[in-house]
């Protein structure tokens, strides 16, 4: 049991510090090859000082992202063994796809990048940005599509005692895969988004490089808002499609207990567990609930007294990491709107400024929520209906485990803190002198 | 039964070309405290390695990803059993990455010597520790009929192990040596050269060592004598192992590079070979061994990433080659404002 939970605790360790540099990977590298390649477009040296500056932070956030992620796809085989076994046959053909397919391409090619700008033609060396955003866009589809399967395994049958494929395009095109890759791609560009508008605020509020950081600015703003609305739609769908697929998860994140029809959605409420209630309830749009999973007011939900006790996920996390993460969801449109109609005077709207500055963690906060919510909410499931999390781990023992999780809560802790440390040293001196 | 098979030797192949690879990063970062006597000769090192480290490493998760796509058992008992190595190597991997990286980030003497000493032990860690474990592997694991591991952390240190850890070491060092001497030229250049004549006889006393402990150690031999012929492949690791020292004698310095391949990849397909049918044995009792035929994945499975890779691995060899080939001249260690590190 200690193994499992020290297991358990090791792999939110490794992933939440992963993910924390991920999403910047996915968007960042779009941005600056959108400001490379309007480099070759106009000439304009301006773009090329621009590609330059946001690359050296993204650079240092590409390694950290790299080497953080390779021991992610190490664990599935040091600690969950038995859940490798049960799923390798699919699982594992995912994960390896993704490493040939994409991240071959990504790790090859950012070398060339950033050692290659008198090596290569001006055209050539953008060309090489918008292969690493491909190939990082492609790595996001393969892994979100193992986890996908984690959600919702289609595509196998048990032979052998494990799960083997039997429809590989099933897998691949599963519309729970199709609803996580936008939604998990869209959250990254949003957070990339607000990442450069944050920081392009800081130096926009000391009036310098002003032309720089306004132009770097507006193209983050138009990701950004796009992404965000992109986010809130695909968020409904993604919600009705849990109501079909994951009736738990559905029913934790909402706290919604009793099995009906017309079923009101409240703005503020709080689960509680132990009695199977809420013991708040504030503020309810009637029949809401019912509208967004079942598309109709009149539409059934599945309450979490009719899911055996040992088949819900914790109620609290799951319904705390959705609301927040909603909550996030819409400020992030709202403010980028609000950024929209303020984009041709920046430097005169000071406040507006300042907000995004201090916006800058939020789009991280709520992606770490969306796993939490992805993750804990499948629970007890590692394999939605099929496998047990407690099923899942090695036989190794808890001392092992214990001495490692110790080790990378000291290393990652180390390495986050000096390399968010240098992201935003770098981010803080602004460009180089033209 | 042909999949399996097929998929048993490209599952060494990645293996191989992962050590051919990274090999010498891991070698080079080894050698670093010992071949660059100032800062200018430790940013060159890093130049050497600087573009294309980053893609060698992807071989490992190539062969990894393999490991669990084609083999998942094994991917699950191997990766347990040898939990606290490998956990090991992927912290010293980390700290080499971002060792990398950060060593630029600030100009002061003692915050470059610290992530020096990052890049040294991390690469010195991995390059002995992967030659232990699979040293441990040729030798087979004790591990029972239910995937359980039955030995302690001490058990992988025995001494066939620890000969292991030394050939790879030895032989990362020497290919590291090479890769620097063709990247480089002036007193790095000599001393390059001169570092990888001195380790020479090291390598070959090791791995004439090993070729003989393994008699006593393994079953290798055992398909060998089955198949005479397969005995080529120790040929030509032997082959390559003389042929750095021709090579190098002759001053082609890249020639010896190749060769050094050569001997790395021949070194790993001699274990590999060896092993065949089994991919992890146990040495608690060879029918608890996992093989190419009771581990494997599904017909379909192999079938749909024998495409894939088929497809793909040309593919990543091209545009590697292309990146080599890009960033193929000498490196310096003067300071540029436009070169990363």
């Amino acid at each position: 049991m200690e193994v499992l939970w020290l297991s358990r605790l090791q792999f939110a360790v490794a992933t939440f510090f992963h993910f924390l540099f991920v999403p910047l990977t996915l968007g960042l590298s779009v941005l600056i090859a959108i400001m490379e390649t309007a480099h070759v477009k106009t000439g304009d040296e301006e773009y090329l000082r621009m590609a330059k500056f946001w690359g050296k932070i993204f650079l240092i956030n590409f390694v950290i992202g790299v080497v953080t992620g390779i021991t992610l796809e190490f664990q599935f085989g040091t600690n969950w063994s038995r859940y490798s076994a049960f799923v390798g046959d699919i699982f594992g053909s995912l994960l390896a796809i993704e490493a040939t397919a994409a991240f071959f391409l990504e790790s090859t090619l950012i070398g060339v990048w950033a050692f290659g700008w008198n090596r290569l033609s001006k055209k050539a060396h953008a060309t090489v940005m918008w292969l690493i955003a491909g190939a990082s866009t492609l790595s996001a589809v393969w892994i979100l599509i193992a986890n996908a399967w984690m959600q919702h395994p289609v595509g196998y049958t048990i032979r052998n005692g494990r799960a083997e494929l039997t429809d590989f395009a099933a897998v691949v095109f599963q519309k729970f895969a199709v609803l996580e890759f936008i939604h998990t791609v869209s959250a990254a560009f949003i957070l990339s988004a607000f990442f450069v508008m944050g920081v392009s605020a800081y130096h926009l509020l000391r009036r310098q490089h002003v032309s720089f950081f306004t132009r770097s600015f507006r193209i983050a703003l138009v990701f950004g808002l796009v992404f965000s609305a992109v986010e809130v739609l695909e968020g409904h769908l993604h919600g009705a499609d849990l109501a079909e697929k994951q009736p738990a998860k559905l029913a934790a994140m909402e706290a919604h207990w009793e099995t009906s029809t017309n079923v009101p959605k409240y703005l503020l409420a709080l689960p509680d567990e132990e009695n199977e209630r809420n013991t708040l309830e504030l503020f309810p749009l009637p029949g809401m609930l019912s509208l967004l999973a079942g598309h109709s007011v009149d539409a059934e939900v599945t309450g979490l007294r009719d899911i055996p006790g040992d088949e819900r996920p914790p109620v609290l996390i799951s319904f705390l990491s959705f609301n927040l993460m909603v909550g996030l969801g819409f400020y992030f449109l709202l403010i980028t709107v609000v950024g929209w109609f303020k984009r041709n005077r920046l430097t005169e709207s000071p406040f507006f400024l300042r907000i995004m500055l201090y916006s800058i963690p939020l789009p991280y906060l709520a992606s770490e929520l969306g796993w939490t919510l992805a993750e804990v909410g499948r629970q007890p499931w590692i394999v939605y209906g099929l496998m047990k999390t407690s099923e899942a781990f090695s036989p190794v023992a808890a001392s092992q485990v214990a001495f490692t999780l110790v080790a990378f809560v000291a290393i990652y802790g180390l390495l986050g803190a000096v390399g968010f440390y240098f992201m935003a040293r770098i981010a803080r001196r602004g460009p180089l002198p033209a | 039964m042909v999949l399996q098979t097929i998929w048993f030797f490209l599952w060494g192949l990645l293996w191989a070309v992962y050590f051919m690879t990274d090999g010498f990063d891991l070698g080079l970062g080894s050698l670093l405290p010992f071949v660059a006597r100032d800062e200018k000769d430790r940013r060159a090192v890093y130049r050497a390695m600087g573009p294309i480290w980053d893609g060698n490493e992807v071989w490992l998760i190539a062969a990894g990803g393999v490991t669990f796509a084609a083999f998942p058992t094994v991917y699950a008992v191997m990766f347990s059993s040898l939990y606290s190595p490998l956990m090991l190597i992927l912290f010293a991997l980390i700290l080499r990455g971002v060792s990398f990286e950060f060593r630029s980030q600030v100009e002061s003497a003692a915050w470059r010597r610290m992530w020096d000493a990052g890049t040294f032990v991390g690469s010195f860690l991995p390059a002995v520790l992967f030659g232990v474990a699979f040293a441990n592997i040729f030798q087979g694991i004790p591990f029972d009929g239910n995937g359980v591991y039955r030995g302690s952390l001490l058990t992988l240190l025995n001494p066939y192990g620890l000969l292991g850890g030394l050939l790879f070491l030895l032989l990362f060092l020497e290919h590291g040596a090479l890769w620097l001497a063709v990247k480089t030229d002036g007193p790095l250049h000599d001393r390059a050269v001169s570092t990888a004549k001195t380790l020479w006889p090291a390598v070959l006393v090791a791995a004439v060592l090993f070729l003989g402990a393994s008699a006593a150690a393994t079953d290798l031999y055992a398909n060998y004598l089955g198949q005479p012929l397969l005995s080529l492949v120790i040929l030509a690791a032997v082959a390559g192992l003389l042929g750095i020292r021709f090579f190098l004698r002759s001053g082609a310095a890249w020639k010896a590079w190749i060769a050094s391949s050569l001997a790395i990849g021949s070194a790993t397909f001699y274990g590999v070979i060896g092993l065949f049918p089994a991919v992890f044995p146990s040495s608690l009792d060879p029918a608890y061994s996992l093989t190419a035929h009771n581990a494997s994945s599904s017909p379909l499975t192999l079938k749909i990433m024998l495409g894939v890779t088929l497809a793909f691995v040309p593919v990543v060899l091209a545009y590697q080659t292309w990146a080599y080939m890009l960033f193929r001249d000498t490196v310096h260690g003067e300071e540029e404002p436009d070169v990363h590190y």
